[in-house]
């Protein structure tokens, strides 16, 4: 018990520089702003006065340089982007092309690498289960839900209650879950509440997480339990956003609420659905840390972007590493072109 | 969960005409139906968190050797898991205090610097006439789409090694060590920030009334004045909505803070440490439920106060498109 508040002080220290550099950039960048052009300005106006002074012809008016405002508006952004992001993503490309310490060319190697061993074959089906499975189970869910409690008594707190997740990380919803499913032997009383119900009902407890394929249904469920307040709030926006008359109209003609939530409420909601599984498809295309903290990749549950880092980041394989970050990546494109031209119909229609 | 839906159809299939009794009688079934679902999904939603919540304040042994739910028949309430995990120093112990600060150091700096500069690269993309800024803005909305894995491997050996073009060093190697690796961490955060914040802010500041910008220029306001004090004020929603999202992401962040900010208590967040913890310590229950308390009250805090900002930025960020 003797935490020491010496030793966090560098700590602090630093915090502290990271706030007079904030300050610094982008209080500098917009004084340098403010100062410039109002110095230019006011030796604009000692050049007309002079000028008309000695009754030479006046100068030519300037354009305001409108481009180089932006030049400095957009510096900080584009100059990040290129060196955090641009550069090192072409970079990445071609480390993909190459060995495990990035010595040597190896043309497409990786990538058969990827495709034919078997453990990373079964990291990709795996993925394939939790893009397939996610967005479609969190978004019916929280579809169902939102159309639920649309005008309930208790509408804000139900919602919060299913939203909260969202504020958990995944390390800490992984932990709440992995107590969900513990374990204890047969003789002993169980801690974990599914192993408790499934004992009440007669049944023998289970390692879950131990188990292949079920332990990736398990994790499944937790991304889940995060996302489908995401996907109950942005539905139960676009639900509120039906024109009411629609709905008056249905109601007029003696529609009933199955009716209804097919033929208005569904279609009536369609480009946000299409939203929410689009966002859905591209967070569990990335999902990394519940597979981490649940089970590490172990008893067959690994997925591309921890497989990813054990390449790269534990056994040194930057090839191979860089190989599954773009295969993630690749995975994304047709996602995305999926819904810009699903926006577009939208702007046309 | 899935099993609820079948429940849900079964209800609200019988629906007829609500005009005989017993269609009354069903369309009052279904009601009850439907309230009953939505309290079967919140109970589900909440129960793992309030077992994990009752858990963190029992006695270890207890904790071990029986469910939570016995709590309700056997009260024994202890604070020591929480001393324990947050103060403790021996190696097993969580020492939780120290990442807590450590989490703290990596997201304030982490959420102010992309806030920022997004804003003026926003301001600039919606009102600053230049060429070529329609493809500026769609370059970065662009790279919304590249998964952060993209970046990793070479940032980090940008990071340690510099860079070097044809045996000339273009930027040298950043060579930090202890505290200073934050800076790493803000780094590599505001640039994986930036894309999403740019298209966010660019929402709503392109959104502003034309006049209002006009008759501004007219004034002889510059860029810069507009910016500060008619733009900012009025985009304090916006940046509220982002300044959230970005919190909640950086505290919660895992992958990014374990490649760039080192695993020791002298810049680890409390994420690494829990997973940690939960990988090596997995049976140890009272540390990991405090942990993970402890872990999750600031998001939560936040989340609870500013939940409209949180929702308003959620809703423009993916809806509007």
């Amino acid at each position: 018990m003797n935490f020491d508040f010496a030793d966090e002080s560098p700590k602090l220290m630093m915090l502290l520089w990271g706030l007079v550099a904030f300050v610094a950039v982008v209080g500098g960048l917009l004084l340098l702003l403010d100062v410039v052009p109002s110095w230019f300005a006011r030796r604009r106006e000692a050049q007309l006065i002079a000028a008309s002074a000695s009754g030479a012809p006046l100068p030519r008016r300037t354009k305001p340089r409108e481009g180089l405002f932006a030049l400095f508006f957009l510096l900080p952004t584009v100059l990040l982007l290129i060196v955090g992001l641009v550069v090192p993503a072409i970079r990445t490309t071609l480390l993909s092309f190459m060995d495990g310490n990035s010595q040597n060319w190896v043309g497409l190697d990786n990538y058969v690498w990827m495709f034919t061993e078997n453990s990373i074959v079964r990291v990709l089906l795996n993925t394939l289960v939790w893009v397939l499975l996610v967005p479609l189970v969190a978004t019916a869910i929280g579809l169902l839900y939102a159309v639920m409690v649309d005008r309930a008594r208790f509408e804000a707190l139900a919602k919060s209650l299913i939203f909260m997740p969202m504020a958990i990380s995944f390390v800490g919803a992984s932990i709440i879950w992995k107590f969900v499913y513990a374990y204890r032997g047969d003789e002993q009383e169980q801690i974990g509440l599914l192993n408790q119900i499934v004992v009440s009902l007669g049944g023998e407890p289970k390692q879950w997480l131990l188990d292949s394929p079920l332990n990736t249904l398990l994790l499944i469920v937790i991304m889940v339990w995060i996302q489908a307040g995401f996907a109950m709030v942005v539905l139960s926006a676009a639900i509120k956003a039906i024109p009411a008359d629609i709905v008056e109209a249905a109601r007029l003609d003696g529609v009933s609420p199955w009716q209804m939530f097919w033929q208005i409420t569904l279609p009536s909601i369609r480009p946000a659905l299409i939203v929410v599984v689009v966002t859905l498809s591209i967070a569990t295309l990335k999902v990394f840390d519940i597979v981490r903290t649940s089970t590490n990749g172990n008893y067959d549950t690994s997925v591309i972007a921890n497989e990813m880092y054990n390449q790269a980041f534990r056994y040194g394989q930057n090839g191979q590493g860089s190989a599954l970050a773009v295969f993630l990546f690749v995975l994304v494109i047709p996602i995305v072109i999926y819904q810009i031209r699903n926006l577009r119909q939208q702007r046309e229609g | 969960m899935t099993t609820t839906t079948p429940t849900l159809a079964t209800g609200t299939q019988a629906t007829d005409q609500p005009k005989t009794r017993v269609a009354r009688v069903r369309k009052r079934l279904n009601s009850r139906t439907a309230t009953l679902v939505s309290i079967v999904i919140a109970l589900v939603w909440t129960i793992p968190t309030f077992g994990l919540f009752i858990s963190s304040f029992r006695p270890e042994d207890q904790i071990k050797t029986t469910g939570w739910w016995t709590f309700f028949t056997n009260p024994q309430f202890t604070l020591e898991n929480y001393q324990e995990v947050l103060f403790g120093r021996s190696s097993s112990s969580g020492q939780l205090a120290s990442y807590f600060i450590n989490s703290l150091a990596i997201t304030i700096p982490s959420v102010l610097f992309p806030l920022a500069f997004a804003a003026l690269a926003a301001y600039a993309l919606a009102w600053i006439n230049f060429r070529g800024r329609d493809w500026v803005y769609i370059a970065i909305f662009a790279m919304q789409i590249v998964p952060l894995q993209m970046a990793l491997v070479p940032l980090l050996s940008f990071f340690s090694n510099g860079v070097t073009l044809a045996g000339v060093t273009l930027l040298p190697a950043w060579d930090l060590d202890g505290a200073q690796k934050f800076a790493q961490v803000w780094f590599a955060h505001t640039c994986f920030a930036l894309p999403f914040a740019v298209f966010l802010l660019h929402n709503f500041i392109s959104q502003l009334p034309r006049d209002l910008m006009e008759a501004a220029r007219v004034d002889g306001a510059t860029h810069p004045k507009i910016f500060r004090t008619i733009v900012l004020p009025l985009i304090t929603p916006a940046l509220a909505a982002f300044g959230i999202f970005q919190f909640l992401w950086v505290w919660n962040d895992l992958l990014v803070a374990l490649i760039f900010a080192g695993g020791g208590d002298e810049t680890a967040p409390l994420t690494v440490r829990l997973a940690e913890l939960a990988g090596t310590r997995g049976n140890e229950w009272q540390r990991l439920t405090a942990g993970a308390f402890v872990s999750i009250v600031v998001p939560l805090l936040v989340f609870l106060s500013l939940q409209r900002y949180f929702v308003r930025g959620l809703l423009a960020g993916s809806v509007k498109g």
